[in-house]
């Protein structure tokens, strides 16, 4: 096996490609807004065409991003289509009930995420290409069946009434899910990009316990029904600032995961240079950048999604920082991860130590995102256990 | 190495600006900023000071007060962080810059081919086209690609240097300038000023409750450009020229250049009653406009005058009516319900039998639609009617805190009245539960207690009972007699007093020790015949057996809830016969003129960092020679950023460059 691991690819779609691609998306992006124009307002307008401006961005030279959205395009018309404006045929409706519904689509998605993981392992361990590519197709269709909940799941909550409608990235429950499939799909595009597919199991391996935690609070909490949003949460922010957050927080997990591949690798090479871990996984130089890129692309986001939060705090509670302990966290987070880069980029520290930050990183991130809703009491009580 | 050795003969002042540069210290400031920044999301912040006297005990409430954990982030010490931090990042911009911006636009052009075959990224080729033609040749196509380039000549050939990205120097400006900027205008608003000012001694916080109009001037804050946070309640119907900002364990007063009139307050409601929005009919006076501003605001959408943002931040009660109505539940509270008008919020002596009570309205809900708050089904959402709280303190300060839900609730099939009760804010309450008879209302089990409480029928019963009991026996003494009914009339006084409780250590003392576990079943199988006799007596006269199960449950509900009265404490349930709800809105008012300058800092925040991140400054040197009648080029790359996509970029250079240059 020729090992590509950690070179880069730049194979561009052909321009024929890219013109359809941009086409499509904008056409679909200009039919959005008119079937809408008189319910959307300025924000509104402006998240759909940023929106269809990322897909632009993001499509052009990756094929399986574009059939990702087109999938995700289809499968979810198809069960808005089936639903009708019956809310009960998700229980009757066989294509809703077994696949499409929201609740459905989730437990494929944690299903293929599992399988996902597995089968990347069993990929690293066999050392076999082939598995390895199963593995990124089940990521993709597990990425794709999460999107589709969620989609399906934006227009259930219009089906129980309109006034309770609202994108689903509202609770704990909602996020987890957004979570799973941005880290998923963050990691799709560094996976392509310089062909890491050993990786997967690490990346996939935090997925999994996400979706392990989600199935948890499904069954044991019954968290998955859709609840109304408290007068706090109506405001179009929540759309753009949530989302920009997991980007963050998915990114901070990939490196993390990158981190804990590093230390086995720089471990197993002392050992037995030519064992499993050591051979299979990418060099230790590839995995320190991607390290290093994964943190500065959540940093970079993450920054952005703490700003927009002080918009929104502007608007909601009256200052655009109160030291609540979620924005305080925010801060806890941003600044070690500011520390990170600062040590990497001007100190050129690099290799196990930064590996080692990487993952102490990701603690603290956990804790922001989880711990505070757990333990610490304040503004941001939406994601109560 | 060469800073060391000259370090000795820098000034002070050097040093200093030398040791706040230094990346050490950033990186050490931003992880102490990020450990100090925990203390106060664990311990929450700003709370009532009697809070954290009970919570930490005398001793480390003091310890705690002087380091200014309750409130850390305008303590002292942490201030003095971020302004090491400032200074900090400050002195690394100060230190940098220049050299940043020269380097944005120097192409350096004074590089030393010896340096040129050193870099990693190289390559050669040969051309037969004439070095100045070709070194011009190059040096479009760089700039077609995006670079600025220039030729420069050297001794045997043309050096042409490129480079693109030079922005990206102006990332790292960027970026630090914005945390300087940010943390400017977080000073501007924050509370520093009037920390000062207590300082001077020029302002008091006032820690009193106070009316308005009787704060004195020294805990007051003019109209003026600066910061605040403050916050007012306003009843409907009510208005305001002030809002109460909250400092340590008191406040100040802002005034106001406006008044702010409350019309009306709403609370929508999903249908599952959940709350949907929270509004305010706002109008806002000021003498500088030709007409009042009416404006409704709600949460996520505040009212934007002169500066000030007026926000819908809470609401509560504004004083509601209730009429109210004292069943007795104690013997001396007497026989008769009293019925009496009060309001939210205010306090008032009342006389209940021997016992002069102090209730204090603390609160009124018109309905509940809440998940159960006892502990019968924690997870089950229903109505429990209007509810109101008070607290009922005796003469020596003492207090219990209730709170009634006026709507009787399901269990078992049988309906009840839920009164909670605890002795502290702390406690979960526990709950009474009064049933409801027949006709919905609380007669009956009142009826129940009032004859309980009646010496001649409980007398009467237990003669009664007496003898029936001893019918059967053939040589019953007079002194017996007297004694089982003496009994029947003592368990049944206990009771009442102290509940099953008071029954048990009756039997202790009453009963020896070795018959207890033979007598005490009997006896309290006497209670319950007593207490259920008194029952029915009011009733159907004595027929027992014959009575129906409704009844019997009725009986033991009743039974229940009076041996709880004596934990209950009240000797009175406050029943609530009608009522005006009044609301009050709680708006946040804040002013803060450094916003706009933690904006600025922001947007310069965020483009700083892709800048940094996702534009590589990327540098290429053409050396084209002439060698025994044949041009060389060594082509020659370094980007700051993103070396494995350079590797990539490189090549690609590297093939745009060689094309069509006779390649040999």
């Amino acid at each position: 096996m020729t090992n590509l691991a950690g070179t880069m690819r730049t194979d561009n779609s052909s321009p024929l490609v890219q013109w359809v691609w941009r086409i499509v998306i904008a056409l679909s992006g200009v039919a959005l807004l008119a079937m809408y124009f008189n319910v959307f307002d300025g924000y509104e307008i402006t998240i759909v065409i940023l929106s269809a401006i990322t897909l632009i961005f993001l499509g052009q030279n990756w094929p399986q991003f574009r059939a990702h959205i087109v999938s995700v395009s289809l499968l979810s018309w198809f069960a808005v289509a089936r639903y009708g404006t019956d809310l009960d045929l998700g229980e009757r409706d066989f294509f809703l009930n077994y696949i499409l519904s929201s609740q459905s689509a989730f437990m494929w998605m944690s299903a293929l995420f599992v399988l996902a993981t597995l089968t990347y392992f069993g990929g690293l361990l066999l050392r076999s290409e082939f598995t390895e590519k199963v593995a990124t197709a089940l990521t993709w269709s597990a990425a794709t069946m999460g999107m589709v909940g969620l989609m399906v799941r934006w227009r259930e909550s219009y089906l129980i009434s309109h006034d309770v409608g609202h994108i689903p990235v509202s609770n704990l429950y909602e996020v987890f899910i957004l979570f799973a499939v941005i880290t998923a799909l963050l990691y799709l595009f560094y996976e392509r990009r310089y062909q890491t597919r050993s990786l997967g199991s690490f990346v996939l391996f935090v997925i999994s316990a996400a979706v392990a935690f989600q199935l948890w609070y499904t069954f044991e909490r019954h968290a998955h029904e859709i609840q109304p949003l408290v007068p706090a949460l109506q405001s179009y922010w929540m759309k753009i600032h949530v989302p920009t957050n997991f980007v963050g927080y998915g990114a901070f997990s990939m490196a993390a995961m990158i981190g804990v591949a590093y230390l086995l690798k720089s471990w197993r090479q002392t050992r037995n240079p030519n064992g499993v871990m050591a051979s299979a996984l990418p060099d230790l130089a590839v995995m320190d950048d991607l390290m290093y890129k994964a943190i500065a692309l959540g940093f970079a986001f993450f920054t952005v999604a703490t700003i927009l939060g002080a918009l929104w705090a502007a608007e909601a509670w009256g200052g655009y920082w109160s030291w609540d302990p979620k924005e305080t966290w925010a801060l806890i987070v941003w600044l070690n991860y500011a520390a990170w880069l600062h040590m990497r980029m001007t100190k050129g520290w690099n290799g196990r130590p930064m590996a080692w930050w990487a993952i102490i990183g990701l603690f603290v991130t956990i804790f922001a995102f989880l711990g505070v809703n757990m333990f610490l009491s304040g503004l941001h009580s939406y994601g109560t256990l | 190495m060469s800073d060391a050795k000259h370090a000795y003969r820098k000034t002070l002042s050097q040093r200093i600006f030398h040791f706040l540069g230094s990346m050490d210290l950033a990186i050490t400031l931003l992880l102490t900023l990020a450990i100090a920044s925990i203390i106060g999301t664990v311990l929450q912040q700003n709370q009532p000071y009697t809070d954290y006297l009970l919570k930490f005990g005398p001793f480390w409430f003091d310890v705690f007060e002087s380091a200014g954990l309750y409130d850390v982030y305008s303590a002292l010490w942490f201030l003095a962080i971020l302004t090491l931090l400032v200074s900090s990042t400050s002195v690394c911009v100060i230190r940098h810059t220049p050299a940043m911006l020269n380097d944005m636009r120097n192409l350096r052009t004074h590089v030393q081919e010896k340096s040129l075959k050193a870099m990693h990224h190289r390559a050669e080729w040969r051309s037969d086209k004439a070095v100045i033609n070709l070194a011009s040749d190059l040096e479009s196509r760089m700039q077609q690609q995006g670079f600025r380039a220039k030729q420069t000549l050297i001794d045997d050939g043309i050096l042409v240097s490129a480079m693109k990205g030079g922005l990206n120097r102006l990332g790292y400006i960027a970026t630090h300038l914005a945390i300087i900027i940010i943390c400017v205008g977080g000073l501007m608003d924050s509370n520093l000023p009037l920390k000062l000012a207590e300082w001077q001694g020029r302002l008091t916080i006032e820690t009193r409750d106070l009316p308005t109009s009787q704060i004195p001037a020294e805990s007051r804050l003019p109209v003026g450009p600066q910061a605040f946070r403050g916050s007012i309640n306003i009843p409907e119907g009510r208005s305001s020229e002030v809002a109460f900002v909250g400092m340590r364990d008191g406040y100040l007063v802002q005034e106001l250049p406006f008044k702010i009139k409350v019309n009306d307050f709403r609370i929508e409601h999903y249908a599952t009653g959940q709350p949907k929005s929270f509004e305010t009919d706002l109008v806002l006076v000021d003498d500088d406009l030709a007409q009042p501003i009416e404006q409704t605001i709600s949460v996520n959408h505040p009212l934007f005058h002169k500066g000030y943002a007026i926000y819908q931040a809470s609401f509560s009660d504004g004083g509601s009516a209730l009429s109210l109505q004292a069943w007795p539940l104690t013997k001396a509270a007497g026989k008769e319900t009293v019925e009496f008008e009060t309001k939210v919020f205010e306090s008032r002596e009342m006389i209940w039998g021997d016992q002069s009570l102090k209730l204090e309205m603390l609160s009124f809900r018109p309905f509940n639609i809440n998940p159960d708050p006892t502990d019968d089904e924690p997870d089950r959402i229903r109505n429990f009617g209007p509810s109101f709280g008070f607290k009922l303190r005796t003469k020596t300060g003492e207090a219990l805190e209730y709170i009634n839900y006026m709507l009787p609730v399901e269990k078992d099939g049988r309906s009840f009245y839920l009164s909670g009760v605890r002795t502290s804010p702390a406690e979960e309450f526990g709950y009474l539960y009064l049933p409801v008879d027949v006709a919905g209302g609380l007669d009956a089990f009142s009826q129940f207690l009032t004859e309980l409480h009646t010496k001649e029928i409980v007398e009467s019963i237990a003669h009664n009972m007496m003898l029936e009991t001893l019918a059967d026996l053939p040589n019953s003494t007079a002194e017996l007699e007297q004694n089982l009914e003496q009994t029947l009339v003592i368990l049944v006084a206990m009771f009442i007093d102290n509940g099953f409780q008071g029954v048990a250590e009756f039997i202790d003392t009453a009963v020896p020790e070795n018959e207890r576990d033979n007598l005490a079943p009997a006896y309290l199988g006497m209670l319950q015949e007593m207490l259920a006799r008194i029952y029915f007596n009011s009733h159907d006269g004595f027929e027992i057996d014959n009575t129906d199960s409704e009844q019997l449950a009725f009986l033991q509900d009743a039974v229940s809830a009076i041996g709880s009265l004596p934990r209950y404490g009240s000797p009175v349930y406050l029943m609530l016969t009608d009522y005006e709800h009044v609301e009050a809105s709680g708006l946040q008012i804040a002013r803060s003129p450094g916003k706009p300058v933690v904006y600025l800092g922001c947007a310069l925040l965020i483009a700083g960092v892709f800048i940094l991140f996702y534009l590589p400054q990327r540098r290429f040197w053409l050396l084209v020679k002439a060698k025994s009648g044949v041009t060389t080029v060594l082509l020659t790359g370094m980007s700051n950023r993103n070396p494995r996509e350079f590797d990539v970029f490189f090549e690609q250079q590297k093939q745009i460059l060689q094309h069509g240059n006779g390649n040999s």
